[in-house]
Parts: C-alpha cells; structure tokens; sequence
C-alpha cells in the first residue's frame, strides 16, 4: 500500500487540562476509588481509623488534669480514663529535673538562643554575620547551663585567636603546613596548660560568675537537648573527615579511618556508655573528674561519627567521576575541590541518611537513663517510683513519646524541605 | 554546515608557531600489566589543531589525559609549557590551570548556575575578584552565545549548551591549551554543529588544540595535523588532505573505510 502524504502546516498551542481531571476530586479518584478492590480497602481502612478514635478518644478526654497522684483519678467518678495530672504535677520536673526552680530561666534562654544559632546553618536567607554567633554558642551554652566562671569559656575561645595568630605569623617565614600544624599546636598546648591558670588569675581581678549548677541536677528533656544537639554539631564534621579518609590514597589515613569506623559501628552504643561512666576513670590520670554529661556527650558523639561517615561515603561513591576530574582539570586543590565542588553535592545526596543518623542519635540519648542520668525516660521510672505515681504509664511515656516526636519531626520536614530546595534540575 | 565551511576558509589566519606547547617524550603507561601506551613521541607546536582518532581502546582518550595528569604515565617525559609533569603537586596544578580541558560528558557542576561553574576556578585558584570574574565569564558565555542562561543551573540545559558552558568555562581560566576529550559523541546530531562551531572559532583564534574525536569533517576543515593510533601507539601522522585522501598504513586504510563509509 502507498502510504498517505501527510505535512503539518501549523503547531498546536498548548491547552488546560478537562475539568475534573485537577484538584482533589481526581486525586480522591485516583488514589481512593480508582476499582472496586481499591474502594473497598480505602472504606475499611477508614473505619479502622474511626474505631481506634472512638475507642482512644473517650479515654483520652477526661477532666483529670488537676489531680495530683493516681489515687487521686481512680476515686474521682468523673474520671473514667487518662489521668493527665501526672504531667501537670511532673511537667517541670520531666523538662528540668533538679536543675534549680530559680536558675530555670539559663537553660529555657540558651534553649532559646539555639534557634538563633542554627538558623544561618539551617536557612540561607538568615544573614551571614549570625555565623558568628553560631560559632560561639557553644561556650556560651555550656556557660549558661553550668554556670560558674566566664573565664574559662572565654580563654577556650581565645585559643582559637591565639592558633589564628601563630598561623599568621608563620605562613610566610615557614609555609602553609607547617604554619598549620604549628597554629594547632599552639592552641592546644594553650588549652591543656594555659586555660585553667589563666583563667583563674583573670577571675580573681575581674570576676564573671553565675551560680554554678552541677551536672547531677542535669535532667529531663533539657539533658536530652543538650546531649543530642552536642552530639549532632560534633559528629557531623567528625563523619566528614572520617568519610575523606576512609577514601584517602594515603595508607595510614585510610587505615585509621576504617578501623574506627568498623570498631564502633561494631559495638553497641550502650557498651560505649557504660565504658564513659564506669571504664574512663581508670584510664584518666587520678584526681581527674571529667564530668559525665561531657563524657556521654564524647561517646555519642563518637558513635554517631561513625555512622555519619558511611552515609557521607556513601554520597561520594554515588558522585561520577567526571566531577572530581572536572574539579582536577580547572586546577582545584584537594580541599578546594571539596569543599566547592564534591561535599556540597554528596552531602546533599546523602541528607535523607544524614538526618535519620541525626533522628536516630537523638532518640539513643534516652540510652543514658541506663547509666543513671536523669533523662526523660529515667524520670518516668522514678516518678512511676512514687507513692502518688505509682501504677501510671500510658499518660507518662505517651507524652514523653510526643516531646520526641516534635524534635525527630520537625528534622525529618526540614529535610525534605533541603532536598526540595537543592533540586536543580526541573 | 554551511556555516562551518565558511569559517574554515578562514583557517589561513591560522598560524604555527615554532615554540613548543608540549612535549611528549618515549612515555609508556600501564594499567596493572596491561601496556596501555607505547613509546608515545609527540610534539605540538603553539597554534597547532591536532586531531586523535582511533579505534576505541586504542588509547586516545589516555593519552591527551596523560597530559594534565589525570592520568599517571609510569615512563617517559611530558613537558607542558616548559614545565615538567612529574609527582610534584605544585606542578601538576599549576599546568592543569594552563591547560582547558573539555570531556565527553561535559562535566559541569550541577549544584552551581552557569555563570558559577565559569567564575569558580578564577576566583579560587587564580584569587581574581569576583566582579571580574564575572564580566570575563560573560564575555565567555556570549562567546558560545548562551550569555541568556547565566543564571541557569546545568540540568535544565541541553547537552549541545551543556557543553559550550563546559568550553566557557576552560576559557574562563586562559588556557593557553585546549584538550578535548570526545566533545560532541555523546551529542544528538542537531547539536554537534553548534559545539564544533564554537571550536573552530576557538582554533581560528590561534588556540593550541588537542582534539579526541571522530568528526572528521571537522579534522579536515580545522585540523593541521591528525594523529591515527591503535593498541596504543601513534600508527600514522599526517596532514589531513593526504591522511584522508592517501592513507599509507593497513590499518588507518581499514579505519577510515569504516567510520566513512556510510
């Protein structure tokens, strides 16, 4: 058969979409009704919902938020479910454990004060000089929840100068390197013997303290805070350098790095808390007393490194070539190229496993209650230890569930919202 | 390609100088035991177009990536611009930022726009500042006549503009040699022309060009020498009228039968 000469003359414009083909009735058509089987699981399933609430909310509901022990709810008729007053009548003590009533305001202000830091890390459009601030809050947070003597806090801060100084003064006469180690040196040889003394001397002519608060009154949702955001800002560089030298050419390097990455992904974390609270004493020299938290902290952090490192690894595996070759060829440095041209693209490959890394640290701090810390968790048991208490456990660990439940969500969301933001392709 | 045909008229102007760009020297090299390339000797003149071509895994592609190191050779000198390349870390940056080169997958970073993937390596590694590197980028960029999507990221490029950026941005940092690593075989055919266009400019320009390629439209129009190598060994060097028209070597004969036969 011939077949039929065809040309187009004109190109068609482009029109909208038929009615009803956009919007919520299309998608209720698509993903709820879209065959008998399908409607038929999406009517079960929503009954299913409407029982469990029918069930849940007349027990959650009651008027129980004014009792003051268990007892209390169980003789009042009115009071046919929850008993909520555990929260009210524990609410201080779950968010601060013993952390003195009248010195609250320090940890609620640097609480505070954290949203300040994060925000230039978190959004771009938050002015830059804010990173100033970020890079200080550290000290000033161990500060507020410590108390005590500003000195140390700020003559740790001035190793950083000193450190800059001495690079400084060397880079020319002696050459980057060795202006670097030297620069290093010198901070922490400052750090190990200058701080204390110094800033001693420096608080005996200009006194800056607050009341001192010790670690044993540390406690509830605070401690969790502290610990998982310590944590997360310190594990997070430590996975970068460890990710970079688990692919290093240089033997040493690489092996350290996979060594310390398959020993501590190899062992449970509680393992390595109990070796923070009971072992490290043996090995410190005696007299020392390196605090708890800071040991904790040092372990979590320790341990989420590693697994920080193998979701950063594996961002840089999922890079082509071409881009370290790209990155080569315009004449990049190993740490230039790095740092512009690969971390920021495998970094943002890896921020779904990055942040689940960040979800899962902050979830294990509940851990420490296992080594006597008063975390949330610990606190449940102890108030479940009271006489006015004693039998209740729905209402508590409900609501320590939701405290948590509010941090991990809100990361998982400012997750997707990275990703989708750092899409550039559309 | 009328367009072409008519730049290439102009291929006169092109001049070679007597100075030489890069020397390569009796260099060997070998992946594990296997020889990849043999005893290579080459020398470029500045101002030279040089085109490579070959059967695939003769070597080509290592070759002209031996020449700013991206590859390691084990034997033998390549001196780029009078400076050696050796193990030495200050010399292998300081010829890569002499030397542009171009890749087959243009290689562009995908997280930056257009304008900084072009102004990235003159602010890092030359310190230029970045209002110049800006302007030197556009100027690039209306060069191979897409200064429109400055500020577009790579992914919403076609691959023909993909690669005039990844050419852009090698200008970008004054090279004094160009290498080209396949440019346009992962490219439809409606876009080949547009990127070889934007090289013939280059070439009229008096820039030294090493080109891995299979146009050989191209090789004929641009080139003044055009390398053959097989099982990595340079087989036969000539002008490209008596390449083409005279091929002296079994295998160049056998080579040229087949990429322009049909």
């Amino acid at each position: 058969m011939k077949p039929e000469p065809y040309v187009r003359r004109e190109m068609l414009a482009p029109q909208p979409a038929p009615l009803g083909e956009t919007g919520i009735l299309r998608w209720m058509k698509a993903n709820l009704f879209s065959g008998p089987v399908n409607s038929v699981i999406s009517i079960a399933a929503g009954l299913f919902v409407l029982y469990v609430l029918y069930r849940l909310l007349p027990w959650a509901i009651q008027p129980s938020w004014n009792a003051t022990s268990l007892s209390q709810c169980q003789d009042d008729p009115n009071i046919t479910g929850a008993c909520w007053g555990v929260i009210h009548d524990r609410f201080n003590q779950l968010m601060f454990a013993f952390y003195p009533h009248e010195l609250q305001w320090r940890p609620l202000l640097a609480f505070g004060l954290m949203f300040v830091a994060i925000a230039p890390v978190l959004f771009d459009k938050v002015p830059r000089f804010l990173l100033a601030f970020t890079a200080m809050f550290p000290l000033l947070a161990i500060w507020l929840l410590w108390g005590g003597s500003a000195w140390p806090e700020l003559m740790v801060l001035a190793g950083f100068f000193i450190g800059y100084a001495v690079h400084k003064a060397l880079v020319g006469p002696a050459g980057e390197l060795t202006a670097i180690i030297l620069g290093v040196l010198a901070t922490l040889l400052w750090w190990i013997f200058g701080v204390s003394p110094v800033a001693e001397m420096l608080q005996g002519v200009v006194p800056l303290d607050i009341t001192p608060v010790e670690s044993s009154k540390f406690g509830g949702l605070m401690l969790s805070i502290t610990i998982g955001l310590a944590g997360i800002a310190f594990s997070f560089p430590l996975g970068i350098i460890l990710a970079l030298g688990r692919q290093s050419d240089m033997f040493i390097i690489k092996t350290l790095s996979v060594g310390y990455i398959e020993f501590i992904r190899g062992v449970p974390l509680i393992t390595l808390l109990f070796v923070a609270s009971v072992l490290l004493n043996y090995f410190l020299p005696r007299g020392t007393n390196f605090d708890l938290i800071l040991r904790v902290v040092i372990m979590v952090t320790l341990f989420a490194a590693a697994y920080m490192a193998e979701v950063i690894r594996g961002g840089l595996a999922a890079l082509p070539k071409g881009q370290y070759e790209a990155a080569d060829a315009l004449g990049l440095d190993y740490w230039k190229a790095m740092r512009l041209i690969i971390m920021p693209q495998a970094l943002k490959i890896s921020i779904p496993g990055i942040v689940g890394t960040f979800i899962g640290l902050f979830k294990d701090t509940t851990l420490v209650s296992i080594i006597g810390l008063l975390d949330p968790i610990g606190l449940a048991n102890s108030i479940r230890g009271t006489t006015d208490w004693n039998g209740i456990v729905w209402e508590l660990y409900l609501f320590i569930a939701l405290m948590f439940w509010v941090f991990t969500f809100s990361m998982s969301r400012y997750s997707m919202y990275l990703e989708n933001k750092l899409k550039t392709t559309h | 390609m009328t367009q072409t045909a008519e730049k290439a008229a102009n291929s006169s102007a092109m001049h070679v100088s007597d100075e030489v760009a890069i020397e390569v020297r009796n260099m060997n090299k070998w992946y594990g035991d296997f020889h990849v390339l043999k005893d290579i000797n080459l020398t470029v003149n500045r101002g030279e177009r040089i085109v490579i071509c070959g059967p695939s895994g003769s070597g080509k592609s290592t070759l002209i990536r031996c020449m700013n190191r991206l590859e390691e050779h084990q034997k033998g000198d390549i001196i780029v611009d009078g400076t050696e390349l050796s193990s030495d870390l200050k010399n292998i940056d300081k010829i890569r930022s002499e030397v542009g080169m171009c890749f087959q997958h243009f290689n562009l970073f995908p997280h930056l726009t257009i304008l900084e993937n072009c102004t990235l390596a003159p602010i890092w590694v030359r310190k230029t500042p970045k209002k110049e590197a800006e302007e030197t980028a556009m100027h690039f960029l209306e060069k191979v006549k897409i200064p429109e999507q400055a500020n577009k990221y790579p992914g919403q490029l076609s691959g023909g503009q993909q690669q005039r950026v990844a050419i852009a941005r090698s200008l970008c940092m004054k090279p004094r040699i160009m290498l080209f690593d396949e440019p346009t075989s992962a490219l439809d055919p409606e876009m080949i022309a547009e990127v070889l266009d934007t090289m013939i400019e280059l070439a009229e320009e008096g820039m030294t060009m090493l080109c891995v390629t299979h146009e050989m439209g191209f090789a004929r129009k641009v080139a003044n020498r055009v390398i053959f190598m097989d099982a990595g060994q340079i087989v036969e060097q000539n002008e490209p009228e008596e390449f083409f028209n005279n091929p002296q070597s079994e295998r160049t004969q056998l080579f040229l039968s087949q990429i322009l036969g049909h």
